[in-house]
């Protein structure tokens, strides 16, 4: 919310200027998002009055104007379209320095002497843009300094409310907290009751009492809606930021400011019988005051007469019956409609006012009556007209009377940790408008009908520490009652885990959660994913069902920035709809992509494959422990011959491949990817070590070499072996795996050192021969091995 | 002694200094004493000299040969030293050249200032907590005492799903799944991914909150300024770093407080950042709202406490100077790169 300084000073002027004015409020809960002059730094700028003008001889869009600056008539040459005799503007005179420190002198366009410039309000820094010269009102005093007729040393303050505060949505609600703070005196605008002058009535029916327990209206006749909107009142909305719409959309615009009332009129004459406040038939639809239609839900509250629908309740006026040039009668509405009604309706229908602002927030329930009174007193005094008496409608649900709070001494030292001294305590409470009542243990405090937001004893220890200063609370430290804390061994420290990675050359990447659907559906086809209901965008519209979607996005993004070389992992949840419930599962990928070392002197340069990163996949796991294997398996977005299931003690815990080659051309990936994803909780689960005796007894190790089919696995040799060997098998090392010239077509070499030791004795050699035999024999058996020699 | 045996000692004398390296050194000291060498051959023409001058003449020649040896043994050891001092010329290398290896990764800017916001916090005995991240309506709302159409939601645009679960908004939902599940006194801080439908320069519709929470028997509002007063000075590194406490509203906490500390680039002087104000907004807290207790069946009369939410962006903006909040989710590896 903006408003002028000036407009607040009327109310509540304590004696500090406006930066301090501004902080005092800020350290009190009300936001100062800025405070800017409501016009540039200028002078000798006066209201001035064109008499007459002709065309420029020369030139077809300037005017030679005559024009009156109080003293005497002087020539002016002027570009706007508004020009015209009759017209007051503003005269930069000769000498008026303009913002930006631009100087006006005498000049001569295209050939015609110009004795100043008339002055529009983007000139005058006044406002963002502007259409033409400024146009002044006709009851200017032709000759007066602009400054002094508008009143321009003034600030426009833009506060910015938590929703609890909309007491402060208004002039007055501001003053009142000015007030307190600076304990200064509260000086309201002088108003006055207006009595009916004619008898003109309408019927208001409350069919919908819970959500609009109080409605006022009031008929206004014979008014002049031609009629001027005095500068004072003009001035002060515009710097509210309401632009005049004519004298009686300005008087409502005006309470709302000044009181916090959001009001509406409507055209007397367009109003068919009854009024009638009941919550819309669903579906029904509306026609408001900017044209939009909407179809309104079951649960919006509308104004309606025997005929039409009138307004969307404290949102919007509707079309229909909306106050135009020719209206000449006049029916005011100020109605008290709660919170619950309004809130998130105008949002609904893609509005935000002004009046659904305050309503959906909350509105003082006492207000209604003193607001159509004050409308009532500005528009006769700017339009003329009579009035009504007022109409007042109360349902049951309508109470002004707050019950009391017990606030209690203890209590506020408890949640503040400093004590107040209790006529500090009273004192406050007193000037925020609170009834104060001695009780046991403290006090019972009645709240005003303005703060609403007052329930309970905390909202009371706020308000006064909020009055006192929060930045008077001593700072200490919270006693801690130290012990010593469970501390697994079986959990791996995600610190270590992340280290890991990083020392071997993966950079951490986070990416959004949502993703797009495609990728998804891509890299997890077989994953069911969960889509949002309102997403950013379809590149952003469902949750992940595989980190590989987001990380490859980025791979891509690298790749396209000169990056060849990339090397990622994410750690993060992803989210699997099942039959009962959604997977919120954390997980852990890596992507890389490109040489496996970055371009160095001393080292080879070569592309990475799939065992450099199942060579990270390994190191990461170790920190863990237990039995890891990589199981041949197809995944669809894998390579058919290049992915591996990971399994971690028997579980399957995750994959790793090289992206298949016809994903990476949709993926529109430039170069070979590998990947890896591994849930997180099974990385992270740790061996606790068991210690296992050591032999005293030499190692012996034979290596052997065997032929077997091409397609036969290693780890499926390895097996064997271990099936065939005895206890004093220790170890089995791949240490070469060949195929190509030298061994014939279907066929590779195997070769393995197998490790031996006893705990007994020395193996001699007849025990290794023996065992190197047996379990030769068991290969040759079991898996058509032959011994190379 | 002979001047035949002399002139060989210095003809061997010779030949040794010729010697410019261990194998022609050993040539010579073949030649001379091996076992067809000169000196060896003079020892073998002793039996046919008369009885009397035998003796003499053995020393002689034993005393030649000595003196040869020590001669060869000198050379020697001048050779080797030479051969040792080429040996290590010519393996020398250029120090100054990069090592071979894999380079080092690095932590995002977000998991960094998380580990340290959670290592400091973790001094007073806050553990870490997590929890899901499609919650449901009351756990995001509704037992942080924000009913359906409070206008707090509207501040929070918020996710939602077609069943009306949500992407929770902050990470306080892990405190209410925390109190649900164990008895107080709780400290715990629960730092991770939250969601808010809103994208500009400023936002992005996923970012990272710390959420803290202390409740026990005897926990006030000067303990909640105490606790972040001091969290800010560590996490800035800066003693003198001042700090304000401004009302605010918060459906969750009551009282409720912004802090602001004083702005890190100007240092309270004023500049774009801190819009000229020399203060920047850097979190929210406030004093657990009685109703949020309540929900989670904690005795509010017994217990009190604090809870805080901490953007993880913004303290790593502030920082490490990163001036666009997009950075963080572009993962660009020229801006990764920066945090190694
Ligand atoms: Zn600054």
């Amino acid at each position: 919310m903006k408003f002028s300084e000036q407009w607040l000073r009327e109310w509540a002027n304590p004696a500090i200027n406006v930066n301090d004015l501004a902080d005092q409020i800020t350290m009190a809960g009300l936001e100062v998002d800025s405070v800017v002059p409501v016009a540039g730094e200028f002078s000798g700028v006066i209201v001035a009055e064109i008499i007459s003008l002709e065309k420029h001889p020369d030139a077809d869009k300037l005017n030679v104007c005559q024009v009156n600056n109080g003293t005497e008539t002087i020539q002016i040459v002027c570009g706007a379209a508004n020009a015209r005799a009759g017209l007051k503007a503003p005269l930069a005179t000769i000498g008026a320095v303009l913002p930006g420190n631009f100087n006006i002198k005498k000049s001569k366009l295209r050939g015609v002497e110009s004795f100043g410039m008339l002055c529009a309000e983007t000139e005058l820094a006044m406002a963002e843009s502007s259409d033409g010269l400024m146009e002044l009102a006709s009851d200017a005093t032709v000759g007066m300094d602009i400054r002094d007729y508008l009143q321009l040393d003034d600030q426009i303050i833009e506060i910015e409310l938590t929703p609890n505060r909309s007491d402060c949505l208004s002039i007055q609600g501001v003053a009142r907290e000015v007030a307190t703070l600076n304990n200064c005196e509260l000086t309201p605008a002088d108003m006055n009751a207006q009595p009916a002058t004619i008898d003109d009535v309408i019927k208001v029916n409350i069919a919908a009492g819970d959500a609009c327990p109080h409605y006022l209206g009031r008929v206004i006749r014979n008014v002049n809606v031609t009629a001027e909107t005095p500068l004072w009142m003009q001035e002060k909305l515009r710097r509210s930021g309401f632009r005049s719409h004519g004298p009686v959309v300005d008087v409502t615009n005006y309470v709302l400011m000044e009181l916090g009332q959001p009001m509406h009129a409507f055209d007397l004459d367009k109003l068919n019988g009854d009024i009638t406040v009941r919550m819309a038939a669903a579906g029904e639809e509306v026609e408001l005051l900017d044209g939009k239609k909407v179809n309104a839900a079951a649960d919006t509250l509308l104004i309606t007469d025997a005929k039409n629908v009138l307004a969307l309740a404290g949102i919007m006026g509707g079309e229909w019956s909306s106050v135009t040039d020719d209206t000449r009668h006049v029916f005011f509405e100020s109605a008290y409609f709660t919170p619950d009604a309004i809130a998130g309706r105008a949002r609904r229908y893609g509005l935000h006012t002004d009046s659904s602002h305050r309503f959906e927030r909350g509105v003082d329930p006492a207000l209604q009556s003193q607001a159509i009174e004050r409308a009532t007193e500005l528009l006769l005094q700017i339009a003329g007209g009579e009035a009504g008496p007022v109409i007042e409608e109360t349902t049951s649900a309508y109470s002004i009377k707050r019950e009391a709070i017990h606030l209690r001494k203890a209590r506020i030292k408890r949640i503040l940790g400093i004590e107040l001294a209790d006529d500090e305590i009273e004192a406050i409470l007193t000037r925020l408008g609170m009834q104060v009542a001695a009780a046991a243990e403290g006090w019972l405090v009645t709240a005003p009908s303005f703060r609403f937001d007052i329930t309970i004893e905390s909202d009371l220890i706020e308000e006064l520490i909020r009055i006192h200063g929060y930045n008077n609370i001593p700072r200490v430290m919270p006693v801690y009652q130290s012990g010593l804390r469970e501390k697994t061994e079986k959990q791996l420290a995600m610190q270590n885990l992340r280290q890991n990675l990083l020392d071997h050359g993966y950079f951490e990447a986070v990416t959004y959660s949502f993703v797009d659907p495609e990728w998804c559906k891509a890299l997890a086809p077989d994953s069911k994913a969960i889509a949002l209901a309102n997403p950013m965008s379809s590149e952003m519209s469902v949750m992940r069902t595989t980190l590989w979607a987001g990380m490859l996005k980025v791979l891509q993004y690298n790749l396209n920035r000169q990056q060849s070389r990339v090397r990622l992992f994410e750690t993060g949840l992803r989210f699997i709809e099942q039959e009962s419930a959604t997977l919120q599962q954390p997980m852990l990928a890596g992507v890389a992509t490109g040489p496996l070392l970055s371009e160095q002197w001393a080292a080879d340069s070569r592309e990475i494959d799939f065992f450099d990163i199942k060579g990270d996949v390994e190191a990461l796991l170790a920190l863990g422990g237990g039995k890891i294997e990589c199981v041949a398996e197809k995944h669809p977005a894998l390579h058919p011959g290049q992915s591996a299931k990971v399994i971690k003690d028997g579980q399957a815990i995750g994959w790793i491949g090289a992206l298949h080659p016809e994903l990476q051309k949709t993926l529109d990936l430039s170069q070979k990817v590998y990947v890896f994803e591994l849930e997180l909780g099974s990385v992270c689960d740790k061996n606790v070590p068991k210690f296992n005796v050591l032999s005293k007894f030499p190692e012996v190790r034979r290596d052997i070499s065997l032929l077997v089919d091409q397609k036969l696995s290693v780890s499926a040799i390895k097996e064997c072996v271990v099936r065939a060997g005895s206890e004093v098998l220790k170890d089995i090392i791949v240490f070469d795996v060949y195929a190509g010239k030298g061994v014939s077509p279907g066929l590779k070499s195997v070769a393995l050192g197998l490790i031996l030791q006893d705990f007994s004795r020395t193996l001699i050699d007849d025990d290794v021969d023996q065992e190197i035999q047996k379990i030769v024999s068991s290969l040759e058996k079991e898996l058509n091995a032959t011994l190379r020699e | 002694m002979s001047e035949d045996l002399q002139e060989l000692i210095s003809k061997a004398q010779s030949a040794i200094d010729a010697a410019t390296d261990l194998q022609q050194l050993d040539q010579v000291r073949v030649d001379y004493l091996g076992k067809k060498g000169v000196i060896t051959a003079q020892l073998k023409t002793l039996g046919k000299l008369p009885a009397e001058q035998r003796k003499q003449a053995g020393q002689d020649i034993n005393e030649a040969k000595r003196s040869v040896q020590t001669a060869l043994e000198v050379r020697h050891a001048t050779l080797e030293e030479a051969r040792l001092k080429s040996i290590l010329e010519s393996e020398t290398v250029d120090v100054s050249l990069p090592g071979r290896g894999q380079d080092v990764g690095a932590l995002h800017p977000v998991t960094r200032t998380r580990e340290r916001i959670e290592e400091i916090f973790s001094q007073m005995g806050f553990e870490t907590a997590e929890g899901p991240e499609i919650e449901d309506d009351y756990h995001n709302f509704e037992a942080l005492n924000i009913p359906e159409q409070h206008p707090a939601r509207a501040m929070q645009d918020t996710f939602y799903f077609e069943d009306k679960r949500v992407l929770r908004t902050h990470t306080s939902p892990v405190q209410i799944r925390t109190m649900e599940n164990k008895q107080p006194p709780y400290r715990i801080i629960a730092p991770g991914r939250v969601y808010r439908c809103d994208s500009d320069v400023t936002h992005t519709p996923m970012f990272h909150q710390v959420e803290g929470l202390l409740i026990d028997e005897n926990i006030s509002f000067a303990d909640l300024m105490g606790t972040l007063d001091r969290f800010l000075k560590l996490f800035f590194e800066n003693e003198d770093l001042k700090t304000r406490f401004r009302p605010s509203y918060f459906p969750f906490t009551e009282p409720s407080s912004e802090v602001d500390i004083q702005c890190v680039m100007c240092h309270g002087e004023g500049c774009r950042i801190c819009g000229h104000t020399g203060w920047i907004e850097i979190l929210g807290c406030g004093m657990v709202h009685p109703n949020v207790l309540a929900h989670v069946k904690v005795d509010n009369e017994k217990f009190v406490g604090f809870a805080f939410g901490i953007g993880i962006e913004r303290m790593a903006m502030l920082r490490y100077g990163v001036n666009d909040l997009r950075l963080f989710f572009e993962n660009d590896l020229r801006f990764l790169k920066q945090f190694s």
